[in-house]
């Protein structure tokens, strides 16, 4: 068994005992607090080859855990629970309970790529952390997260017409995340916008919806991307072993049994 | 300099999404400047987006396959060997692509598969350079000449000049970068600083210039981002600066929408204004603050410029 960094003294873990005897010797009082023993059995040993089969995830294995991704981090340095270095770990482990407790914040990853700058070893953390968000939501332990919903509606509508617009994206990113417009800070925004700039110009802007940049002749690249992208949809779901989950599933209801209605 | 050093004097231009929306301003004072100094930009015809960051983060081939199209154009329909990007994400991208294309038998076979369908030429490695608009100014024009042009216009400006993540990061795609004397430097570059100082700015000490304003989740996660903005906000108004140059038009509108929303909602207000490099040089050649878009910053640095005789 590897020499693991499981954090155990978490609240969670440790219990005090007002009035406690053992083998006939009162240990009670505020100093006996315990940390109650753990082993650890819940290891997923698939989780590293799952997450190198997706876009980013690649070099994972090239890992020898110096720390250079974690020191350089942008986001650690705003949020000291943001640690690429032990998520690799974990991964790499295979502690999959201990890598869901930061489920939530892993796609918070800002790209900035210092991290692949100072790494001596080239795993490219950035791509693992987006490959290890990518795993998180296709195994449904987390929504997509808000950085996923504005990917898709930028990428769709670059598949689309061939570019993006960017008050288009905008109106539709606050949509599907149920934000408002109207918060504070963008209409001021707004405000110190249209205070100095002619409308013809707000309008060019795409803010009021009219100009609709597009490529043109666009339509056969427009199929061949999608075609591809559907391909290597498939390809990561066989990568996560979730086609399988959808034959077993298939299977348990056995023939001329019919699903159970909603 | 390598002895197979390509003319600048006349490049395919790629402007991107966003140099015609939001970074409206970048666009119209790169080709104002380029115009004052003689140097000819030629649109790449019918360009797409190059897939920035969103487009990478569902697929990186397609991105690679998008950003080659563009190359594919300048190369094969208008014969440029050379392509300027002035947007640091094009820039990367388009950079990216060339390393992909280079090193990765998977990426060209995608990106063949493609083109083929969509019906076009499929870029080759190696057809065409592509360069920022720092390179662009630095090499063909350069400093010397700069100074002639411009007479110490910039006198009296305090400048931080902020680089971003996507101009130097990750190193391994920018070969001609760290190459020595005269070359761009990954971990401290310098272009902006020495084409600004050759104008006549007074550059200060500024620590952040490759730092993250956190522009890939500018709206998705945007607590970070306003902290992250803050940070070289304050980082800036602490070495001295006056204003903020820039070269990137996530970084220049995150900086813009974030020092605002910093005021919102951590009570933060900073006074330090932000300008696109390119409107800076434009001044300082004598251009009128319209021709360079400075009303189409949401940063107001009319005043200050007025102020300091340079708008």
């Amino acid at each position: 068994m590897p020499i693991h960094e499981e954090h155990l003294i978490r609240p969670e873990n440790l219990s005090t005992h007002d009035d406690l005897i053992i083998d006939g010797i009162d240990v009670s009082g505020h100093w006996s607090t315990f940390i109650e023993s753990r082993v650890v059995t819940d290891y997923n040993e698939a989780i590293e080859e799952e997450i190198s089969n997706l876009p980013g995830g690649e070099f994972i294995h090239r890992c020898w855990q110096c720390g250079s991704c974690t020191n350089s981090c942008t986001v650690n340095a705003v949020n000291p629970e943001f640690n690429p270095r032990y998520w690799i770990y974990l991964i790499r482990m295979g502690m999959e309970s201990e890598l869901l407790r930061d489920k939530d914040i892993i796609w918070q990853c800002v790209s900035c790529n210092k991290c692949t700058y100072a790494c001596p070893r080239d795993v490219f953390p950035e791509g693992v952390m987006k490959a290890t968000a990518h795993w998180l939501e296709l195994k449904g332990h987390t929504p997509k997260s808000p950085s996923t919903i504005f990917d898709e509606i930028f990428t769709g509508q670059v598949v689309e017409t061939g570019k993006i617009e960017e008050g288009r994206i905008l109106r539709s990113f606050f949509k599907r995340t149920g934000q408002s417009l109207m918060q504070d800070w963008v209409i001021t925004m707004v405000q110190r916008m249209i205070a100095r700039l002619p409308v013809k110009m707000l309008f060019a802007l795409g803010w009021g919806g009219v100009f609709k940049p597009r490529t043109s002749q666009w339509a056969r690249a427009r199929s061949a991307i999608n075609e591809y992208i559907v391909e290597k949809e498939e390809d990561h779901r066989q990568a996560l072993g979730l086609d399988d989950l959808v034959d077993l599933a298939k299977q348990e209801l056995s023939p001329g049994e019919t699903r159970p209605a909603d | 300099m390598p002895s197979d050093k390509k003319d600048f004097k006349k490049v395919a231009y790629y402007p991107g999404c966003a140099l015609e929306g939001t970074a409206h301003a970048y666009d119209r004072s790169t080709r104002a400047v380029g115009n004052a100094l003689g140097l000819e930009l030629e649109e790449v015809k019918n360009w797409n987006c190059c897939g920035a960051m969103e487009v990478k983060n569902i697929d990186p081939k397609i991105q690679t396959y998008l950003s080659s199209r563009v190359m594919s154009i300048a190369a094969n329909e208008m014969g440029h060997d050379v392509v300027m990007a002035p947007c640091n994400g094009c820039y990367h991208n388009l950079k990216k692509a060339e390393f992909d294309l280079q090193n990765d038998a998977e990426s060209r076979s995608v990106v063949e598969r493609i083109s083929t369908k969509a019906g076009h030429d499929t870029y080759q490695a190696g057809q065409v350079e592509t360069i920022h608009a720092l390179d662009w100014i630095k090499d063909e024009i350069g400093e010397e000449g700069l100074r002639e042009r411009t007479k110490d216009a910039l006198k009296g400006l305090k400048v931080a000049n902020y680089y971003g993540c996507m101009y130097t990061r990750p190193r391994h795609i920018f070969p001609e970068k760290d190459q020595g004397e005269g070359s761009e430097s990954s971990s401290q570059p310098h272009f902006m600083d020495d084409l600004l100082a050759a104008a006549g700015a007074e550059n200060v000490d500024f620590p952040l210039k490759t730092a993250c304003c956190g522009g890939a989740h500018t709206l998705s996660d945007s607590d970070t981002s306003t902290l992250l903005v803050t940070n070289i906000l304050k980082a800036a108004e602490a070495s001295g600066a006056e204003v903020i140059a820039t070269e990137c038009p996530t970084c220049h509108s995150g900086l813009e929408m974030h020092q605002i929303r910093a005021e919102k909602t951590l009570g933060y207000k900073s006074s330090v204004k932000i300008v696109y490099f390119t409107q800076l040089l434009g001044l300082a050649l004598g251009l009128d603050e319209k021709t360079v878009g400075l009303h189409e910053n949401i940063s107001d640095s009319t005043g200050l410029l007025r102020e300091k005789g340079i708008a």
